[in-house]
């Protein structure tokens, strides 16, 4: 039992005076996958039912290599920071902090795998 | 970690089926939330039949039907009855509205009603919205300003008033809060759109002098940015306004002063 007024229980901690830089982050890496997801998909057509060293000929071609890499990050970036606005709505308290944590280093652990494989085919 | 399921003691049970009206040809059945701190007893779910040859058009009617003459223990909150208090608001065949202008001939079947969702209840249909009123106060629902008081009146262009139609409009009735997810999640840091609705109504007062100051106020990655625009808010509100639409402008005042 705690005597607080329900003013300062509604004021809590006051304001965090962040969130704007994340809000427009998700807008301008939303903006950048409208082209870059149809031209994922295009680049997987394209490279469809080539035998193993074709497909690694076609990834392999700078245009190809860069475009990879570019929506690999932006889509893991996007995808890690929505992850964590669902962890934030519904896992708290440390255990919040921790799956934060935890999807952080996971994410940045693809990102790093997968420009590993990207710079392995192309050069 | 978010409670998916009702702890024990809310869980919901059959409660009393009450006896049809004798005589009466045109029955409605309505089913109601009841509970009472003081016995004990999990919640139920009360049994009613009203002759609707003698009730009138809107839910609030039959309520006040049932308390008058069926049972007096029913235990709900009214005032206006035309829309314009907010008390009435509760859960009726799933949607929160407001009992008083919430047509019976809008439901199918039989009347399903329970308090707004996910506050702790007080009694029966009575939810408490204590915390719903201290988040409104919080976003300090008044005029503020620094020059000194004007001899007459502060002057705001037609235009400017305008700004505040679909805003001012709000009864502070709580269904779009308690029809909101991050609320019912977050509801103890998020401020819920009932109360963005209220902060932007004086962020886009002309006559209001402490604009950046509430703006500071609001950023907040809990209370402002937990709205993911659900929209439930703006599909609930039984005065036709969009919540929705007023946070979503309020977040991009936020981007237009930092970027």
């Amino acid at each position: 039992m705690r005597f607080l007024t329900d003013r300062k229980r509604a004021a809590g901690l006051g304001s965090g005076r962040q969130g704007t830089h994340h809000h427009w982050q998700m807008m301008v890496s939303s903006i950048l996958l409208v082209p870059l997801v149809p031209i994922l998909v295009i680049l997987f057509a394209a490279a469809l039912g080539g035998d193993h060293a074709e497909v690694l000929a076609f990834f392999g071609r700078p245009i190809p290599a860069i475009l990879m890499a570019l929506s690999l990050v932006v889509v893991i970036q996007h995808l890690m920071r929505e992850a964590h606005a669902a962890i934030e709505d519904y896992v708290h308290g440390a255990a919040g902090k921790l799956t934060l944590i935890a999807t952080t280093a996971f994410a940045y652990t693809m990102i790093a795998a997968g420009l590993f494989a990207i710079a392995r085919i192309a050069l | 970690m978010v409670q998916l399921t009702l702890p024990k003691n809310s869980r919901m049970q059959t409660g009393k089926t009450w006896p049809k009206p004798e005589g009466a040809t045109n029955v409605r059945k309505f089913q109601i939330y009841r509970w009472n701190p003081d016995d004990g007893k999990n919640p139920q779910v009360d049994t009613y039949f009203v002759d609707m040859d003698t009730c009138g058009p809107m839910i609030l009617d039959a309520l006040i039907k049932i308390k008058n003459e069926i049972d007096p223990t029913l235990t709900f909150r009214r005032s206006c009855r035309e829309g314009i208090c907010g008390s009435c608001a509760m859960n009726i065949d799933g949607i929160n509205t407001l009992a008083c202008i919430y047509g019976m001939d809008e439901v199918k079947g039989d009347v399903k009603i329970y308090p707004l969702p996910h506050m702790p209840v007080v009694k029966d249909l009575i939810p408490d919205l204590t915390h719903f009123y201290a988040q409104h106060a919080s976003i300090m629902p008044w005029l503020e300003t620094k020059t000194n008081r004007p001899a007459k009146e502060w002057r705001q262009s037609i235009e400017d008033r305008k700004k505040l139609d679909g805003l001012y409009e709000c009864v502070m009735c709580a269904s779009c809060s308690t029809s909101c997810p991050s609320y019912w999640w977050n509801g103890d840091r998020y401020l819920g759109p009932a109360a963005l609705l209220h902060a932007y109504r004086w962020i886009i007062d002309s006559r209001d002098e402490a604009t950046g100051e509430r703006l500071d106020d609001l950023e907040d990655p809990f209370k402002l940015y937990r709205c993911h625009t659900i929209m439930n808010c703006a599909k609930t509100c039984p005065k036709g306004l969009n919540p929705a639409e007023a946070i979503a402008n309020i977040k991009k005042m936020m981007v237009e002063r930092t970027v």
